[in-house]
């Protein structure tokens, strides 16, 4: 009598499937296609950041710490924090996993900003839009993570692709919430003085809208890093491929290291993004 | 020449205005038409115009639409119906592109809460309406330092609206409105956000700039000594409905109706009301060339009065008593010369009757009130200024007649 009635069984199972199979029929060629202009655009940001030599990145850091946070105690900090990934050994590990973030935030941001824009723009497009980001950012990733390596087979693009179902909302979340924040007396003069649509939103929504924005960008980079380690499972190299190697063969030691790294990066990148959306309203 | 005409405006909140236009015209009132249909009504047959050049007030309590009104001349608010032309051109028929220019053309606006761009300094903000119009940096720079010296605020551009106190923050809003130079003004409760000392010096100051800039003007306000002392004429609303359009003496003098009659109370009247409208118009006067002292004196007599005002050449000279008069018969004169006396206090038609009270006070003699040729045109004297004024101030039953609805 408690148990809920077995002949009402939706199969959603089977059309999601058959969805899916319609796609790889239908837009095979197309994600063949993006495939291969993603992983051009990955292997060219990995090439880049293992051919920097690592003092420059090491001092960059530490002088762009010191800037935005306005103390050179902390950029030391930073600094260090990135030599000592290096002295660990994981210096390339640590380069391939921030080129899968510095990618996969740039493509989330040209998607989620435009989005957010949007968004902001129509109250029936942010209702539609709203629960699919509530899903993006709940559904477990391992279930996108699937029929991404359909599409795209095993690698570093489904990894790329994985990264940014999971990190893109914030960033979109935020720019809609930022630009409605934007108080309508504003907008008001903007329109009274013969504003057009674009110039209000350049000169006027964007700007204000700014602050909120840098925050959604931290928080879309912070989960970016986050999900690389996941998605190092469907091939993407990395720290987190690291992690994954000392677990399957239990070497403490091995994972706490590379571990200890993602914690580090996470830190650096947080730290100076954080920074820099506090501090431009000044 | 008229620069606004508005002609038959209404502005209907809701999705659909056209049931409730209806309604409207059976004459159902607000409240009865927001419960039974959920729509508000804004402005409901609204015509009137504005000169050129002329400050127009439109006065009202909150919620009586004037904000509406004034949002739908330039269409920050699109109007249900009826036409609004500006030089001529009918701005409710212009696309999004044509109204656009339109509004960069010819509208400043002023809003009661400042509306700067908080992430622009002082003279960013000014240049905005020249920055979105597509003029040059130098061009747009020079005309924003140009406007904000108008408004006293040289030294300031490089501010950030925050920085500045809410007085100065308005002066950023007015030069920002300025630096277009649009021909039309438009400013929504403008003063309204500022303490009383400083909204004073900023009515000042508006005026001033009048003098020099001429705009037409068309000022929001729910303050009647604000709506007096800045309009040259001045338009009531209630409800969405015009009640009274006039001159701020004629609707004080001559309230519509008790809506009117309960706004115009708590007003000093004496401020508005001028020599014109005290004055005992007097055509008894003594002419230099023709009379003499026994003349003079007859002429009193027959009037009532103890004194009596000397002309000559058309102006008023001075003022003879009744007492010297017979001194000056008695020594057998036949001039009024001797005993003229020329310390009298001539005032214009025009003067504030508060005006007239210490002119009263230090001297003894009548007040004469000449018109702007110098001619006689009545007379004050204590008496009778304090009668008419607190004749004026039991006015609470209108008795004047509608005039403009």
């Amino acid at each position: 009598m408690m148990e809920f009635p077995k002949n009402i069984d939706i199969p959603l199972d089977v059309w999601v499937d058959g969805f899916m199979d319609w796609v790889l029929g239908t837009f095979g060629g197309f994600f063949d296609t993006l495939g291969t202009g993603i992983l051009y655009f990955l292997l060219y940001t990995e090439r880049f950041f293992l051919w920097m030599p690592w003092p420059v990145l090491v001092v960059g850091v530490g002088i762009l710490g010191w800037r935005v946070m306005g103390s050179w105690l902390a950029g030391l900090g930073m600094a260090g924090m990135l030599f000592f990934v290096g002295a660990l050994g994981l210096w390339d590990l640590g380069m391939m996993t921030l080129s899968l973030v510095v990618a996969s935030v740039v493509i989330s941001l040209a998607i989620g900003i435009p989005l957010g824009i949007a968004m902001a723009g129509s109250n029936v497009f942010q209702a539609v839009i709203k629960p699919m980001l509530d899903g993006m950012q709940t559904m477990p990733s391992f279930v996108y993570l699937i029929p991404a390596l359909m599409l795209f087979g095993l690698g570093k693009v489904p990894a790329l692709f994985a990264t940014i179902i999971y990190a893109v909302p914030p960033v979109i979340r935020l720019t809609n919430v930022g630009i409605r924040e934007v108080s309508s007396n504003v907008i008001e003069a903007a329109h009274a003085f013969g504003s057009s649509y674009w110039q209000i939103l350049f000169k006027v929504q964007l700007p204000l809208a700014r602050p909120t924005i840098l925050v959604g960008i931290n928080q879309t980079t912070m989960m970016a890093l986050a999900m690389v380690v996941i998605a190092s499972m469907i091939g993407a190299k990395g720290l987190g491929l690291e992690v994954l190697l000392a677990i399957n063969r239990v070497e403490v030691g091995r994972g706490f290291e590379a571990g200890l790294c993602i914690v580090f990066m996470a830190i650096i990148i947080d730290r100076i993004t954080f920074s820099m959306a506090s501090k431009k309203r000044a | 020449m008229e620069k606004i005409v508005i002609e038959a405006l209404y502005k209907i909140y809701g999705p659909h205005p056209g049931e409730v236009m209806g309604m409207i015209q059976e004459g159902r009132s607000n409240e009865d038409i927001m419960e039974k249909t959920g729509h508000g009504v804004g402005v409901v047959d609204a015509s009137f115009a504005v000169k050129e050049g002329e400050v127009l007030v439109v006065m009202g309590l909150s919620g009586s639409g004037k904000s509406t009104l004034v949002r739908c001349l330039n269409r920050l608010i699109e109007p249900t119906a009826g036409r609004i032309l500006v030089n001529g051109e009918d701005v409710t028929r212009l696309g999004r592109r044509a109204l656009r220019n339109f509004r960069q053309k010819h509208f400043g606006m002023v809003f009661q809460n400042f509306a700067l761009f908080p992430h622009r300094s002082v003279v960013r903000n000014v240049e905005y309406g020249l920055e979105v119009q597509g003029v040059g940096t130098r061009a747009r720079r020079e005309a924003a330092m140009k406007a904000l010296e108008q408004v006293g605020l040289k030294g300031w551009e490089a501010s950030m609206p925050d920085q500045l106190s809410g007085g100065m923050q308005q002066r950023v809003g007015l030069a920002r409105a300025l630096a277009l130079d649009a021909d039309i003004m438009l400013m929504d409760e403008a003063f309204s956000a500022l303490d009383p000392l400083i909204r004073r010096d900023m009515q000042d100051e508006l005026i001033d700039l009048q003098e020099k800039v001429r705009k037409t003007i068309v000022f929001i306000s729910h303050d009647l000594d604000e709506a007096i002392k800045l309009g040259d004429r001045i338009v009531l609303m209630k409800d969405g409905r015009l009640v009274q359009e006039g001159t701020a003496e004629e609707i004080l003098t001559n309230p519509a109706d008790d809506y009117v009659a309960r706004f115009v109370e708590g007003v000093d009247v004496s401020k508005v009301v001028t020599a014109e409208t005290v004055m005992k118009k007097s055509g008894v006067m003594a002419y230099m060339k023709t009379d003499g002292p026994k003349a003079a004196l007859r002429k009193m007599e027959q009037a009532g009065i103890s004194s009596i005002f000397v002309r000559d050449e058309g102006i008023v000279r001075g003022i003879v008593t009744a007492r010297n008069c017979r001194k000056a018969a008695d020594r057998g004169e036949k001039s009024l010369a001797s005993i003229l006396d020329t310390n009298i206090r001539r005032v214009t038609t025009d003067t504030p009757a508060s005006d007239l009270f210490p002119l009263l006070a230090e001297s003894t003699y009548p007040i004469a009130v000449v018109g702007e040729d110098g001619h006689l045109r009545g007379v004050v004297v204590s008496g009778s200024l304090l009668a008419k004024l607190g004749e004026m101030s039991q006015t609470e039953n209108g008795n004047g007649t509608q005039s403009e609805s």
